[in-house]
């Protein structure tokens, strides 16, 4: 057999294996399980990788998982986006996995074995989501990756015991709402198949119940992509998770949540279902044009930067959320483009923000003033990071802005734009303000006694002190460790050449993908 | 309003469990509490899915010998496949739970309670 086509299941299979290898290794030689996690993911990104080339060259493939055909058996369907979506997910977690080793190392305690074995199930979970063909088997994966997910963010210490809790309610009943749509859906067209449903659904008698299915699938997923209003738990988690977690599930994990909620309009629900009396796209453009906005001011708001880079992701989210309400081949498109775009904007910001707390232990962003002589590099990925966020040419960020604009102006949707380029100067009033701290403001030598009259908002009173005490380490601080920075520096990198490389991303690959 | 209701129970029972399930996570303080009511939300779709499945007058899905009989007729029988979803849903379920009650386990040793708001309180304090 042409060996090819048996790519995909190494995508999921491989970190669905080791995830459980990885433990019982790690407790007999404990350095084995950083370096079989990382082999591990770097298989899957191949793998990816592979079969995007596979795509391009072929076209959409799909694998029938044990040989049974659907709609018997499960099929994960690779296409142009389903490639290209978990070729992201697995080489941004490979360079953050390399990036957070010594963070991992701190928080994971004396048991690596099971950090790393939570952290392959998570990408496993994701992955599947990814390349799944199936509702139902995307319902599992969807809670595999979401076990892995509380699991991480509950070891972050005090605080992030319950933030992980809040998140584990909260998740699954995201999940369950979604499992509640699957069950209506496949009452109603007697199929879990993807592609299969939709082709019935277009014929289907039983429209009312598929409608009611994709209000409780929407519903579901936008908790788990963490949609205004549903979005409650998602600061608390990524602002308390373990500096190792928060960057690796800050750039994929809701992410892939959007991209199954993409899925569902592309492959299940035919345009018809999804407007007129039950307007879920409509909905999704409304909340995601409130969601911009909101999460911008809110991130404006905050002193902690892993806190305001989680308010960021909320923004960000709805951001792609409104390409989906728009709808139109070129928004989602530009829906995409963006997912991909905010996986390695995000990562990048996590990661400079977890190796400024490596070095010198602040994460205030008041406290940062004149870091950036002294961080060049940690400190140049944030810029960098930044401005993609904002969105300023040849950055990646722009490209994806430009789009959305563009799908609003053929829509006459007036308001796509006025938001998108709103929440464009939102952003950078809050990331700019951490770039005029770290690179315009001389160092202070002693912490200046306004800062302990600091607004608290989310501050913790407890922490305070210490972090002021923590104050001159600034003067000493150096650069990130290299096996810290260089991931970080391609992540960086790969912002601006996502953002060079658009034109072909969108028109080999997405664009393709979506019609 | 009662011929409605009977006519459609496994959704009004359905309803009404979620809402008792999201009563418990959303108006309880105690974290039991809000675990035993995501149990209760999980169950209800459950059942959901299993009512769907049963047909009036069917039986179950075991084919006896057909040699020579021509087609069985799918009316005689229940719909097994969503039986066989829910067995992965418990699984889930089950998963969810159990670390659930491993989180309330740690939250207990660290702070010595399980009401919501004491436990804020901790942590702001």
């Amino acid at each position: 057999m042409d060996p090819q086509p048996q790519l995909p299941v190494f995508i999921v299979g491989a970190p669905l294996l080791f995830a459980v290898v990885v433990p019982v290794l790690g407790r007999v030689w404990r350095h084995s399980a950083f370096l079989i996690a990382l082999a591990t993911v770097a298989v899957a990104a191949v793998a990816s990788a592979l079969s995007l080339e596979l795509v391009l060259r072929q076209g959409a493939f799909s694998y029938y998982l044990g040989g049974w055909a659907p709609p018997v058996g499960i099929e994960y369907v690779i296409d142009e986006v389903s490639a290209l979506v978990s070729l992201v997910i697995t080489s941004v977690s490979f360079l953050v996995l390399i990036s957070t080793r010594r963070w991992a190392e701190r928080e994971a305690g004396d048991r690596p074995g099971i950090f790393y074995g939570l952290v392959l199930l998570l990408l496993a979970g994701l992955t599947g989501i990814v390349v799944t063909g199936g509702l139902f088997n995307l319902f599992v994966f969807l809670e595999i990756a979401s076990l892995a997910a509380y699991a991480l963010v509950f070891i972050g210490g005090r605080k992030a015991m319950l933030a992980g809790f809040r998140y584990l309610i909260i998740g699954s009943i995201g999940g369950a709402f979604y499992l509640l749509g699957v069950g209506f859906v496949y009452f109603a067209t007697g199929t879990l198949n993807m592609i299969e449903a939709r082709e019935l659904l277009e014929v289907t008698e039983n429209a009312r119940a598929a409608q009611v299915g994709a209000v409780f699938i929407f519903a579901g997923l936008g908790l788990k992509m963490a949609l205004v209003p549903m979005h409650l738990w998602l600061p608390d988690a990524y602002e308390h998770a373990p500096s190792s977690v928060n960057s690796l599930i800050a750039p994929v994990m809701t992410k892939v949540a959007a991209y199954a909620m993409l899925r569902m309009f592309l492959s299940v629900f035919p345009a018809g279902f999804l407007s007129g009396s039950v307007p879920v796209a409509d909905a999704l453009l409304i909340l995601g044009l409130i969601g911009i906005v909101f999460g911008s001011i809110a991130a404006a708001g905050q002193t902690d930067i892993r806190r305001m880079l989680a308010y960021s992701s909320i923004s960000q989210l709805a951001f792609i959320a409104v390409g989906i309400g728009l709808g139109t081949p070129l928004a989602l498109a530009a829906a995409l483009l963006h997912i991909v775009n905010h996986a390695a904007m995000k990562a990048t910001l996590f990661l400079a923000a977890s190796s400024i707390r490596l070095r010198v232990g602040l994460q205030r962003t008041h406290n940062l003033t004149g870091l950036g002589p002294r961080m060049p590099l940690t400190m140049g990925a944030f810029a960098i990071g930044s401005v993609a966020m904002v969105g300023i040419p040849p950055t990646a960020g722009f490209f994806s802005k430009w789009y959305m604009v563009q799908a609003g102006l053929d829509e006459g949707q007036w308001i796509v734009v006025a938001v998108v380029l709103l929440s464009s100067l939102l952003t950078a009033v809050y990331l700019f303000k951490v770039l005029e701290q770290a690179y315009l403001r001389p160092a202070k030598p002693e912490p200046s006694a306004h800062h302990d009259a600091e607004q608290g908002g989310s501050a913790d009173a407890a922490a305070r002190p210490s972090e002021q005490a923590m104050r001159p380490v600034v003067e000493r601080a150096r650069e990130a460790p290299f096996d810290v920075w260089l991931p970080l520096v391609l992540l960086a990198a790969a912002t601006v050449g996502l953002g060079i490389a658009n034109v072909v991303i969108m028109e080999h690959v997405l664009l393709p993908g979506v019609s | 309003m009662i011929d409605e209701i009977a006519a459609r129970f496994p959704y009004w029972a359905t309803a009404v469990l979620l809402v008792v399930g999201l009563y418990g996570m959303m108006g309880k303080r105690s974290l039991v509490k809000q675990v035993i009511g995501l149990s209760i939300f999980q169950s209800a779709i459950i059942l959901f899915f299993i009512s769907g499945s049963l047909l009036e007058g069917a039986t179950i899905p075991i084919l006896y010998s057909v040699h020579g009989e021509g087609h069985a007729n799918p009316d005689d029988f229940v719909n097994p496949l969503p039986h066989v979803l829910m067995l992965t849903a418990i699984v889930v379920g089950v998963a969810i739970t159990g670390v659930a009650l491993s989180f309330l386990v740690s939250i207990y040793r660290e702070f010595g309670t399980l009401d919501e708001r004491e436990l804020l309180d901790e942590v702001r304090g």
